[in-house]
């Protein structure tokens, strides 16, 4: 589709040898199975599954940090898998990822203005340090942290100013497309709608393409338009939030929706709804 | 009316790290026989110091004030420690949070749950065996003799948290704490464990006090709540009162904040200042009043 | 943060360095000089003392004091060359060993585990059997073997930090592979190595003393502390002073390497624990 910035295909990665000393027996090193997504410019899309599904694994295929075994990645016209990591140089100022955890995704040993500056200077968005100092100034701003936030460490800020200091990095260098990986699951409720309401103010903003993964599908309702469910390494069902919540068409889907508890009394809802078949792993 | 199985009365703990800094706030709450209680709050309201302050585990940096907690006519917080020990495992069992740390790695699983029955019953090997095999066909392992014979590592999620609720019911205790028992689980196998949770406390009659952040959870399975805010009781009442009809800000304020998929546009209200603010002014209101009658 | 263990430790090396440098206008004789007509006599505060000879004298009539400082440059020496150069090659291989990848780890790891096959202390004495005795076999030999020491905690640390967010952070911006080596991962290694630098360089004083007082060290003129406890060791009935002297000097001066490394990984790596 002409929309399209990011398309892959037949993505299948691989982890490890077989039968190592790592891996489980009965453990399958595939990961992905053959994956196609596509996320449109300006377009938030969900990437749902539980444990083992390949989420994860498939955000980072996307941003090209992992080489799959097959399949392409083709961000704005360019094949990403086919280049090198020197070729995808330029094209990395355009594709960013925020983390779920701020505590290992920012180094402790920088000051947040260091870890804000450096990638501006990297990418010649500002040709002094004064000048991305002024750059990172107004994306606190925008963040809602303060200006002093730059001379803090990591550790010295709580979970959810961290979250936004992640945030800042991931838009400040202008990108079209940002990966967002399960970066709400360690926050309190309320953090939680803070972070959300400001990354979806933000998307609107930039205009920015947001791949969102996350096992908590009520989360995912609240901002993205559209929704990829996956199960072990495959796309299960993609569609407009709307549809696929109303109307699921795969009974796994379906399954996952129903074992969503909503704050509502419901003496039924623990008897209803027999598993598909109990998953191996449960 | 009949006297609660658990009745937590005006418990206050400070942390002695932190300035004396308050931890929990004359909370009290009780759990009658059968009843499935929700302990329900934020990471830092104190619900697990509640729960460890039952289980006389609290950290040393936290020391209780004030308050009992009343077990069976006797006081918790009074009991010599081998006093305590005799209470616990036998009529007290805990489900925690995380079944891939409660679980001892270099041990096989069937060696783990028949320490208990062992050493409380004073069952003998084999005998013990036959009980944690029957407790495994109980919480619906297909395979209990594999299970046994299988090294924590070798299990999934899922299946820990299984092995632990057989575990925690192995000697039939009369009350159970469940410690946010599937915050580590997919929700599919949530599901399934809360079920198997409730199947469990109706047949034996066990009370449970269940701690937990989420509110949908708790909506399912328990039959009243308690909402803590800062180590104070915010709300307290029967669940569907509780949700349908929330009186304090606070859980209204909670229940806004919560993402459901049958809302397109929920779960990105954050707690207003405005609330915030009434809630600091709540609680310093409280800690002067303490402070004032001392 | 100003733990008083790690000042104390600290500030003791700081002055057995700047006592060991000056020893020519410190030391209040030459060490060299035997006074066959004062041998043996006990430190100053004790019987028989000559003035002057603050510890006392040796089985020569050499100042036991002045020994004991041109002592602390040979040790000092070998601490700081011998440990240095350890662990800047055990460091340089270990970085490369947990950056570069599969096969580059496998090598060196391989050659670490074969390299550390060899008996020490015999690999010790065959070099200095064939190089010779000297303060430059004493070095080699402590660097060929306590390298690997170096390799393996750095393989560890900076595969561990290899798999933080904060380097896959680096790489999306589009940090080149060497900036993120030297940007985010070596910050994180350089606490954990400096306090193994300062644990070696205890090591590295007591194989020393070790060496010269086998006598397979620097040769018997120049005086070193573990030379002056096997003299001492000969007379101890007679003159106590020649050993407590440098076995006072040489624990001191371990116990100061131990306490500021053991200080110095407290205190910088609670960055990450906070």
């Amino acid at each position: 589709m002409a929309d399209d910035l990011l398309l892959a295909r037949g993505l299948v990665v691989a982890y490890g040898r077989p039968g190592s000393l790592f891996t489980r027996r009965g453990d399958s090193p595939v990961v992905l199975h053959g994956v196609d997504i596509r996320v449109g410019k300006s377009e938030t899309v969900g990437i749902v599954g539980e444990s083992g599904s390949g989420k994860t694994t498939l955000g980072r295929a996307l941003l090209g940090l992992i080489k799959p075994a097959a399949g392409s990645v083709v961000f704005d016209g360019s094949d990403i898998t086919a280049l090198d990591e020197r070729a995808r140089r330029p094209l990395r100022r355009r594709m960013q990822m925020i983390f779920q955890d701020p505590m290992s995704s920012l180094n402790p040993r920088h000051t947040i203005g260091r870890i804000l500056i450096e990638p501006i200077l990297l990418h010649g968005l500002a040709k002094s340090h004064a000048a991305a100092l002024a750059l990172v100034h107004g994306i606190l701003d925008r963040v809602g942290l303060s200006r002093g936030t730059v001379d803090f460490y990591s550790y010295e800020l709580s979970g959810g100013q961290r979250q936004r200091v992640g945030i800042a990095r991931a838009v400040v260098l202008r990108p079209d497309f940002v990966l967002a990986d399960e970066i709400v699951s360690g926050l309190d409720v309320s953090t939680q709608a803070q972070v959300l309401r400001l990354l979806k103010e933000l998307t609107g903003e930039m205009h920015l393409a947001l791949a969102f993964i996350s096992h908590d599908l009520s989360v995912v309702r609240s901002i993205c338009q559209r929704v990829v469910v996956m199960r072990e390494g495959r796309v299960v069902e993609e569609g407009p939030c709307e549809r696929i919540f109303a109307a699921p068409a795969a009974a796994y889907t379906r399954m996952l929706i129903d074992a969503i508890p909503l704050p509502t009394t419901d003496p039924g809802w623990l008897s209803r709804g027999a598993s598909v078949e109990v998953a191996a792993s449960a | 009316m009949t006297a609660p199985r658990l009745a937590i009365e005006a418990l206050s703990a400070i942390s002695l790290r932190d300035g004396n800094r308050p931890i929990l706030r004359r909370v009290s709450l009780a759990v009658a026989t059968g009843e499935v209680h929700g302990l329900v709050g934020e990471s830092g309201a104190g619900k697990s110091t509640i729960a460890k302050a039952i289980l006389g585990i609290i950290p040393s940096q936290l020391k209780v004030t004030d308050g009992r907690i009343v077990f069976e006519g006797r006081d918790l917080l009074s009991l010599l420690p081998k006093d305590l020990r005799a209470v616990l495992g036998r009529d007290i069992a805990l489900v925690p949070q995380d079944p891939s740390t409660a679980l001892n790695p270099s041990r096989r699983i069937d060696a783990q749950m028949t320490d208990g029955l062992r050493l409380k019953r004073g069952l003998s090997a084999k005998q013990a065996r036959l009980r944690a095999h029957a407790l495994l066909e109980e919480v619906q392992i297909r395979d209990p003799k594999r299970v046994l014979d299988s090294y924590p590592h070798q299990l999934s999620g899922g299946m820990r948290q299984r092995v632990l609720i057989a575990a925690a019911f192995a000697l039939e205790p009369k009350l159970v704490i469940a410690d946010e028992p599937t915050t580590a689980l997919d929700v599919t196998v949530q599901k399934q464990i809360l079920r198997l949770i409730r199947s469990l406390q109706e047949r034996h009659g066990t009370s449970v006090l269940f701690v937990s952040h989420d509110l949908g959870v708790v909506a399912k399975i328990c039959d009243r709540l308690t909402v803590l805010y800062m180590g104070k009781v915010m709300e307290q009442g029967s669940t569907a009162d509780v949700l349908a009809a929330p009186r304090h800000p606070y859980t209204k304020a909670l229940l806004a904040a919560n993402p459901r998929y049958d809302r397109p546009d929920t779960g990105l209200e954050p707690t207003p200042p405005e609330v915030i603010a009434a809630l600091r002014a709540e609680i310093a209101a409280f800690d002067a009043g303490v402070a004032g009658s001392r | 943060m100003r733990d008083p263990k790690v000042v104390c430790a600290g500030g003791f090396i700081l002055l057995l360095i700047v006592v060991a440098i000056a020893a020519p206008w410190v030391a209040p004789k030459d060490p060299l000089a035997q006074n066959l007509l004062m041998t043996t006599t006990p430190p100053a505060g004790f019987p028989d003392a000559e003035p002057g000879f603050l510890l006392g004298t040796d089985g020569l009539g050499r100042d036991v004091l002045s020994r004991v400082i041109y002592g602390a440059r040979v040790s000092l020496t070998v601490a700081f060359v011998a440990a240095g150069l350890a662990c800047l090659i055990g460091s340089l291989l270990g970085l490369l060993a947990g950056f570069l990848g599969e096969l580059v780890d496998a090598l060196i790891s391989r050659l670490v585990d074969v390299w550390m096959a060899f008996p020490p202390v015999l690999l010790s004495i065959l070099l200095i059997a064939v190089i010779g005795t000297g303060l430059h076999s004493v070095i080699t030999a402590i660097v060929v073997i306590d390298w690997t020491r170096f390799c393996r905690v750095v393989r560890t640390e900076t595969k561990s930090q290899a798999q933080m967010d904060y380097v896959v952070a680096a790489r999306t911006i589009g940090f080149s592979r060497p900036a993120i080596l030297f940007r985010e991962i070596l910050p994180n290694v350089v606490p954990v190595l400096i306090a193994l630098l300062t644990l070696e360089m205890g090591i590295a004083v007591v194989v020393e003393a070790i060496l010269s007082f086998v006598g397979l060290s620097v040769s018997s003129d120049t005086p070193t502390w573990g030379g002056m406890i096997a003299e001492g060791r000969q007379i101890v009935h007679e003159a106590w002073w020649v050993l407590a002297a440098p076995l006072a000097a040489l624990f001191a001066t371990v116990v100061a390497f131990n306490q500021l490394g053991d200080g110095l990984a407290r205190s910088l790596d609670p960055v990450l624990r906070r």
